[in-house]
């Protein structure tokens, strides 16, 4: 699906968060999205997702404005993960996943066949079927992250936004994550901090400045020394790895 | 894919989601011919029902052998013909034995198992919202507030008797919890707000009854209340009984509906929104049947601590965390407990009969303990 951002402010009490944001994000696309902490990439992504109301502006889901839907309209169309989310009750994780299906439940009735089987396929999509019995509290951070995953892909969307989904994962699980989110023919849009990985993975970046979009395009063309240093503050270098990605390197700050 | 959401409604959306249904998400395909279509999920329905079968025997058996046990003795023979001679079958017993078991015992015994089902649900429904394990059905300040409705009707002498007093305790518990809703009015509900603005109207109200208390000087007042804010199913009567029990039922059943909302709220607030709930209508309709349950329940028999608090954690340990199990169990185990300990408050220290909530601690606090240490958070 198609997600449109168009003319986006967003304020709190008066404090402008996003200023005029235009940006789109293509049906099938993994776009990235980058900037320093407190750029607003966290408000970009909720205002999106459909949970916070933009100041001005419109997001759009294919051609029609979302302005004035439920909550649980939105959540037909786009799921959303947090960074390192946490409960503190025990669910399983089969229960964690059929969290997904609240937006097409019944309120009086279970869980239907469909919904049932749906919930199986995306345990098995994130390769947590042999786990769906398990306590929240016993798996590890890369076992909760894929659960989280695999309840945005039981609400079966036709758009993932994600937080930092990468934060707080060892190497080998973020490139696992990331894979598993590119292998999906999902429009995924992500917000990460590690610039290698969201150079590999995205098709597009967009680059997120006080809360202005700066760059957008293929990381390649987004990730410049220059750019970096004046929205990160840092002095890097641009290079490419033996298999072709392109890699960020840091000399230090600037 | 290629189908544009316009405006799209619930409606249209589930005949997009049929079609879908089949072959789920494009990307899942693959996997999904993998999965047995139908997961042999029976055995944990039958095991629940299994589970409220017991449960509800268990209720059943409870009542009835605790309208045996008191300070005056009465057989199951009394019972059955003081029940029988009103649905016409049996010869009326005498007049006096009649009463008690009828008028002050059978109303009593209900009672309790209305109010420990109430506090039991109200805890279970505080502790999702609030996502605070510690929360229990006072959390809100209504006993509090119900307390100084109480006090003020008491020393001031209005209305009559004990229907005084509940009428009193449920207007002071109203007042204290729109007290609460005008000050959470602006800062959006937030769980730890709710949790800190609702212990700071408690601590006022409490002030305030303690000031009335000192400034009437009377000492059978004081008395009077102290007893009734550690709880009693004393002076329960078959009016109070059958509203409590009406208003228990649908507040039940408004709470189940929002099972499914309050499973979402176990990952935040932001988490539930993104899977449709409407975050800000959900709480305020919890938090007011909430409050409404529990002031019905505290001025009927007083605040009776430590049900709302502990149930709920022992029945997540039998049932899981899912709310629509939870809250059905929830109510049934807090019923037996409440049916329990209200009949040893009564025989204890007979004639001298203890306040319940003093048992409801003294019994809650080990199973606390327990249930904690087993589910190893202690």
């Amino acid at each position: 699906m198609r997600i449109t951002v168009e003319d986006l402010s967003w304020a709190v009490s008066g404090t402008g968060i996003l200023c005029d944001i235009d940006a789109n994000v293509t049906s099938g696309e993994t776009v990235g999205l980058i900037g320093p902490n407190g750029s607003g990439k966290s408000s970009l992504l909720r205002c999106i997702a459909g949970l916070r109301a933009p100041t001005s502006g419109a997001i759009r889901y294919e051609t029609s404005d979302i302005h004035g839907w439920s909550a649980r309209q939105i959540a037909q169309y786009v799921a959303f993960v947090e960074q390192a989310l946490d409960s503190d009750s025990d669910l399983r994780v089969a229960d964690v996943v059929a969290l997904g299906r609240t937006p097409f439940r019944d309120r009086w009735r279970g869980l239907s066949h469909t919904d049932r089987a749906i919930i199986d396929a995306a345990l098995a999509q994130v390769g947590l079927a042999d786990l769906r019995s398990r306590g929240w509290k016993t798996l590890s951070g890369g076992e909760r992250q894929r659960a989280h995953i695999a309840r945005a892909l039981a609400q079966q969307p036709w758009g993932i936004v994600l937080d930092e989904p990468t934060n707080h994962l060892d190497v080998r699980h973020q490139l696992e994550l990331m894979r598993l989110l590119t292998d999906t023919d999902q429009t995924v849009l992500i917000a990460l901090h590690d610039l290698s990985l969201a150079a590999r993975f995205c098709d597009r970046l967009l680059l997120l400045h006080r809360g202005t979009l700066v760059a957008t395009g293929p990381p390649e063309d987004v990730l410049t020394p220059d750019r970096l240093r004046d929205v990160f503050e840092v002095d890097a270098e641009i290079g490419q790895d033996s298999l072709g990605h392109l890699t960020v390197a840091y000399r230090g700050t600037a | 894919m290629s189908a544009s959401p316009n405006q799209a409604t619930d409606s249209d959306r589930s005949e997009v989601t049929a079609g879908i249904a089949a072959v789920l998400h494009p990307a899942a395909r693959g996997a999904a011919r993998e999965v047995p279509d139908a997961p042999p999920r029976g055995r944990t329905a039958w095991s629940l029902l299994g589970l409220s079968g017991i449960g509800f025997g268990l209720l059943a058996v409870s009542i009835v052998v605790s309208v045996r046990i008191g300070t005056s003795g009465v057989s199951y023979g009394d019972l059955g013909r003081s029940l029988g001679s009103r649905l016409g079958v049996a010869e009326p017993l005498p007049r006096l034995l009649d009463s008690l078991i009828w008028d002050l015992r059978v109303p009593r015994v209900l009672m309790a198992a209305v109010v420990g089902a109430l506090l039991a649900v109200c805890g279970a429904v505080l502790q999702a919202v609030t996502r605070n394990a510690l929360a229990d059905p006072y959390l809100l300040g209504v006993s509090h507030g119900a307390s100084t409705g109480a006090v003020l009707v008491v020393v001031l002498a209005i209305g009559a008797g004990s229907l005084g007093v509940t009428g009193g305790a449920f207007v002071g518990a109203l007042v204290s919890f729109g007290l609460l809703m005008l000050l959470l009015r602006r800062s959006g509900l937030d769980s730890v707000r709710v949790v800190l603005t609702g212990v700071v109207v408690g601590q006022l109200f409490a002030a305030v009854t303690s000031l009335v208390l000192m400034a009437s000087g009377d000492a059978d007042a004081t008395r009077a209340i102290t007893y009734w804010l550690l709880g009693s199913m004393a002076s329960a009567r078959w009016g109070v009984v059958i509203v409590c029990a009406i208003v228990a039922a649908l507040g039940l059943a408004v709470v189940w509906w929002y099972s499914a909302a309050l499973d979402a709220f176990s990952f935040g607030a932001d988490t539930a929104a993104s899977l449709g709930i409407n975050v800000r209508r959900t709480r305020i309709m919890l938090l007011v049947v909430t409050a409404l349950l529990t002031s019905v329940a505290v001025a009927s028999v007083g605040a009776i601590g430590f049900v709302g608090l502990i149930v709920p954690h022992g029945v997540r340990f039998l049932v899981g965390p899912l709310h629509r199990a939870l809250l059905p169990f929830a109510a049934l185990a807090g019923a037996v407990f409440l049916v329990w300990t209200d009949a040893l408050a009564r025989v204890s220290f007979a004639p001298q009969e203890v306040p319940v909530g003093v048992f409801t601690a003294l019994i809650g606090v080990p199973l606390f303990l327990f249930v904690l240490r087993r589910r190893g958070e202690l």
